[in-house]
């Protein structure tokens, strides 16, 4: 059910402004896809355009393909909305619907839908929540609200509400920059299991973790402040962090800027 | 061009029917036209039913239609868009109606001889007179009652936020927002129970200003109360901790940063206390001649005049009540937008 | 609140500063200006008590002295003749009036405030959005004698058709019955109140609406929700308490209302069965209305009435502060 993931010549914008221009790659189905890069390069930016989040920000517009297995993600007849359900996307933040409890936060997305009878419901619940590692941890307070939760706990709700509707594809927006080192670590532990099921593209800030947890490593950058930010290459992660084809992603990796 | 021909079994997951782009505005038209035509059949002559009708089949027919091409998701959310814009349309018709019609007949006779003279001697029958009685009544009254409740309510503002705490404050507080909701007549009878009834005090501008006051000063708490608490708090620990007085830090640092705000929020509250009619028809009963002095004797107020205009019934007297109201709308739009264009102007960088 | 708190534990000045103003301004008020200064403040605060409590005192002394005069039931009688001897007079026909009104107007007024808001938020262009927002901010600001007047002489033509319609359609149900009188009726004066109420609850409301977290509309679009499945999951639940305090303070006004009620309604003393014919009265309508022929006397008991609305009035501003508070520790843990 994972699906792959080709974009060729993608543009964004914010109103006239481009903030990233000319972005080709593939990723791969059933593998972790990391996206690093300096703040405003327009990793975060690209990420969106991939489930057709970026078009909801006012002014958000997009150039190019998005293919998802051979079908254009903005092609002619498409419905965002079933490329959202399809595509699935964690926040950075962690953001489970405060007036909902545990329960009704993983079934949300199945209840747009309707028609699951509750043991079914049930079922699929528990299973979202085990997928997250979360369910021995809540399965005696599914009734509470998810607000209640420790901020890593509240990330894996999330995290178990998306993959509830069974998507193709799991974006993840900088998962752990809100957590502390233990949660980010359970999470990176979880995003380790869930690449047996899901597409996954993870953008994050620290490049450790991208080396921890990916298989392959896009690098992106801007060649200065207001400049639309670029893909500067993309490659098995083991070969970004020790043998890079260009010399920016080395000076970034090593630390030499950004 | 970007629709490559695609023919894989789970192609068509992604893609769904969708209405064309124009579509909602077809649906708009054909309703109009059907409610149209069912009015005239019907024999229905008000233009509001035909809107009606109209409005109701817009809804219906989106739905149905949505359902059938794209779906009962996309159907009901296709409605809550139609919904949304005839609400927004059904509000807009009688708020337009409003300030059209007060326009189109308040100009009648609204002229520099209507701004400058009083009723005196005009009968209601007759043509003439004008609101120059109403403005000098209106103005000292909307005057006292500023100066009487702008002090107090700017005051407690400061009380609440910067010594406010304990029982006191948490009283003060539920209080303001009870008197927010106080009805104008209420006010205008407590005046009536104290002054006029026990004191026996008689008719005047001041009284009606003491009952516009009553009204005022939550308004005036609240907005001063929001203000104050902008006022970031590093500025306060900054000046106090250069040895400066609190009252000073309050007079000198907290209030000029604010000011901007506290001003707007005056400006609203007495547009508001402006066009309140029922305290002045108990407490300064109206009059057709002028009186300057609103500590004695009956007075006239533009929102009094308007009502008894009104009231009077004839032509004439009601082409001055529309013109008297044009007056009393410009007035109040004027300080509104001048209120909130010194809100734009004068807000603090910090922002929201 | 929280930023008094936090003004007043500040920590103590740098040391940089004189003793004697570090103990000042640590405890607030050992200065005369401080003292002077403080005490004005508190002073005003607890003069708004005094008014507050001066209200209910001299209502109440003033109603005191016509219901013991009154032989009519008050709760209960169905007529207001204060010149008789003995004076009879009861508030039943315009508590009824009252809250009939104030229900129309609620139920119109509320879901199409509720639906202005959204389309100011949510569906305008953004372009169009911003200058209906403060056009309705405007519209609000319209004092209440200029809505009576457009009432009682363009509003009152209209309903002609409207009520003729319902009679057709709907009159077998009573409410909707109508032989034939002048529209100025409870119906009309619902219509009117809902009309002046919607700008003030579309502003609350709109503001409420504005502030929904982003990451929670975010998160419903993520799952493949519509616009419209996003409000519902995200939007409305969050407003819901703001909605409510909105709707409060509209009914405040409503029930509140005098003018437009006077130049609009017909009044009698009796009680309509159906919202179409002509008759009722509301508190502030009859206030008005009999003031200034009434005796003093006539006025107390007037004042009576007049204190009937002012109880409801808290009750109802009463309970929609209960209910804000209430929302407040359930909501926000997490926004």
């Amino acid at each position: 059910m994972a699906k792959r993931i080709d974009v060729s010549g993608l543009t964004a914008y914010y109103g006239s402004h481009k903030a990233i221009e000319d972005i080709s790659m593939t990723v791969e189905p059933r593998s972790v896809t990391a996206f690093i890069g300096p703040s405003g390069c327009g990793k975060s930016t690209f990420l969106r355009t991939l489930n057709r989040m970026h078009e909801v920000t006012p002014g958000g517009r997009v150039e190019g393909k998005v293919l998802l297995d051979d079908e254009d993600l903005y092609g002619n007849g498409i419905d965002p909305v079933a490329v959202r359900r399809t595509i699935g996307m964690v926040f950075q933040r962690p953001n489970p619907f405060p007036t909902m409890s545990i329960f009704d936060n993983v079934a949300a997305g199945l209840k747009l839908n309707g028609n699951y009878k509750k043991s079914e419901l049930g079922d699929i619940v528990e299973r979202s929540l085990k997928g997250a590692n979360l369910w021995n941890e809540v399965k005696d307070r599914l009734n509470k609200p998810g607000s209640g939760l420790s901020g890593g706990q509240q990330q894996r709700l999330c995290i178990a509400r998306a993959i509830a509707v069974e998507p193709q594809v799991l974006l993840m927006d900088e998962p752990c920059s809100a957590l502390d080192p233990i949660s980010t670590l359970a999470i990176e532990d979880l995003i380790g299991e869930l690449k047996e099921r899901f597409t996954i593209v993870i953008v994050t800030h620290n490049m450790q973790q991208a080396a921890r947890v990916s298989d392959r490593t896009a690098f992106f950058n801007l060649s200065a402040v207001g400049q639309p930010g670029r893909l500067i290459e993309i490659d098995d992660t083991e070969r970004i962090f020790s043998n890079p084809s260009v010399q920016a992603t080395e000076d970034y990796i090593s630390g030499r800027f950004g | 061009m970007s629709n490559a021909p695609v023919t894989r079994k789970h192609a068509s997951t992604l893609r769904g029917g969708s209405l064309p782009k124009w579509s909602p505005w077809a649906i708009a038209a054909g309703s109009l036209a059907v409610g149209a035509g069912v009015s005239l059949a019907a024999g229905l002559d008000s233009k509001v039913q035909w809107g009606l009708i109209a409005a109701i089949l817009f809804v219906l027919g989106t739905y149905v239609i949505a359902a059938r091409v794209e779906g009962r998701r996309q159907a009901k959310d296709r409605v809550a868009t139609s919904m949304v814009w005839v609400c927004f349309i059904v509000a807009v018709v009688p708020l337009v109606s409003l300030i059209w019609e007060t326009v189109e007949r308040g100009v009648k006779v609204f002229d520099a001889y209507f701004l400058s003279h009083s009723m005196g001697v005009v009968a209601d029958a007759e043509t003439g007179g004008g609101i120059y009685h109403a403005i000098i009544g209106t103005l000292e009254q909307v005057g006292i009652a500023s100066l009487i409740a702008v002090p107090i309510g700017v005051l407690t503002a400061i009380y609440l936020v910067e010594y406010g705490r304990g029982k006191l404050a948490k009283a003060v507080t539920f209080f303001v927002d009870v008197m927010t909701g106080i009805p104008s007549i209420v006010a205008g009878l407590f005046v009536l129970s104290f002054w006029i009834l026990i004191l026996d005090m008689g008719y005047s501008g001041f009284a009606g200003a003491m009952a516009l006051s009553i009204l005022m000063m939550p308004v005036v708490v609240r907005s001063t109360e929001e203000m104050l608490k902008l006022v970031p708090n590093e500025l306060r620990e900054a000046s106090l901790a250069l040895g400066v007085p609190k009252w000073r830090t309050i007079l000198k640092v907290v209030l000029p940063t604010s000011i901007g705000g506290i001003t707007t929020g005056v400006m609203l509250a007495v547009a508001r206390i402006t066009g309140e009619t029922a305290p002045v028809l108990l407490l300064v009963w109206g009059t057709g001649f002028i009186n300057n002095n609103p500590f004695d004797g009956p007075q006239a107020s533009l929102p009094l005049y308007i009502y008894q205009q009104y009231a009077a019934g004839t032509p004439a007297s009601v082409d001055r009540a529309w013109a008297a109201a044009l007056a009393l709308i410009l007035f109040v739009m004027i300080l509104n937008m001048g209120a909130r264009a010194i809100a734009r102007w004068k807000a603090p960088k910090a922002g929201r | 609140m929280d930023i008094s708190t936090q003004s007043t534990e500040a920590p103590p000045p740098a040391p940089r500063s004189s003793g004697a103003t570090r103990k000042s301004a640590a405890r607030g008020a050992t200065r005369p200006g401080d003292r002077v200064f403080l005490a004005l403040s508190r002073g005003s605060g607890i003069l708004l008590l005094v008014i507050m409590a001066a209200i209910a005192v001299f209502l109440t002394y003033r109603a005191a002295l016509a219901l013991s005069k009154n032989e009519g039931n008050f709760l209960t009688t169905f007529e207001w003749n204060t010149g008789l001897t003995p004076p009879v007079f009861g508030i039943a026909v315009l508590a009824f009036g009252t809250v009939v009104s104030a229900i129309i107007a609620m139920a119109l007024a509320v879901p199409v405030a509720v639906g202005i808001a959204l389309f100011i938020t949510h569906y305008a262009p953004r372009k169009l959005g911003g200058p209906i927002a403060y056009v309705i901010d405007l519209l609000a600001a319209v004092p209440s004698i200029v809505y009576g007047l457009w009432g009682a002489i363009v509003l009152v033509p209209h309903m002609n058709g409207l009520f003729g319609w319902l009679d057709t359609y709907l009159g077998w149900t009573g409410i909707f019955s109508w032989q034939d009188g002048a529209p100025r009726s409870m119906l009309t004066v619902g219509i009117l109140l809902a009309i002046m109420i919607l700008p003030i609850i579309t502003n609350v409301s709109r503001e409420v609406f504005r502030q929904a977290p982003q990451m929670h509309q975010e998160a419903a679009l993520a799952l493949g929700a519509t616009r419209w499945e996003v409000i519902r999951m995200s939007v409305l639940p969050f407003g819901r308490s703001g909605v409510i305090s909105a709707s409060m303070l509209g009914l405040g006004r409503a029930l509140g209302e005098t003018m437009a009620v006077a130049t609009v309604l017909s009044p009698s003393f009796d009680i309509q069965a159906s919202l179409l014919d002509p008759g009722g009265g509301t508190f502030a309508q009859n206030i008005a209305a009999k003031f200034n022929e009434a005796t003093v006397f006539g006025q107390d008991a007037l004042i009576a009435s007049g204190l009937v609305l002012f109880v409801i009035t808290l009750l109802v501003n009463g309970a929609a502060r209960l209910i804000i508070n209430r929302r407040k520790e359930y909501s926000g843990a997490n926004a």
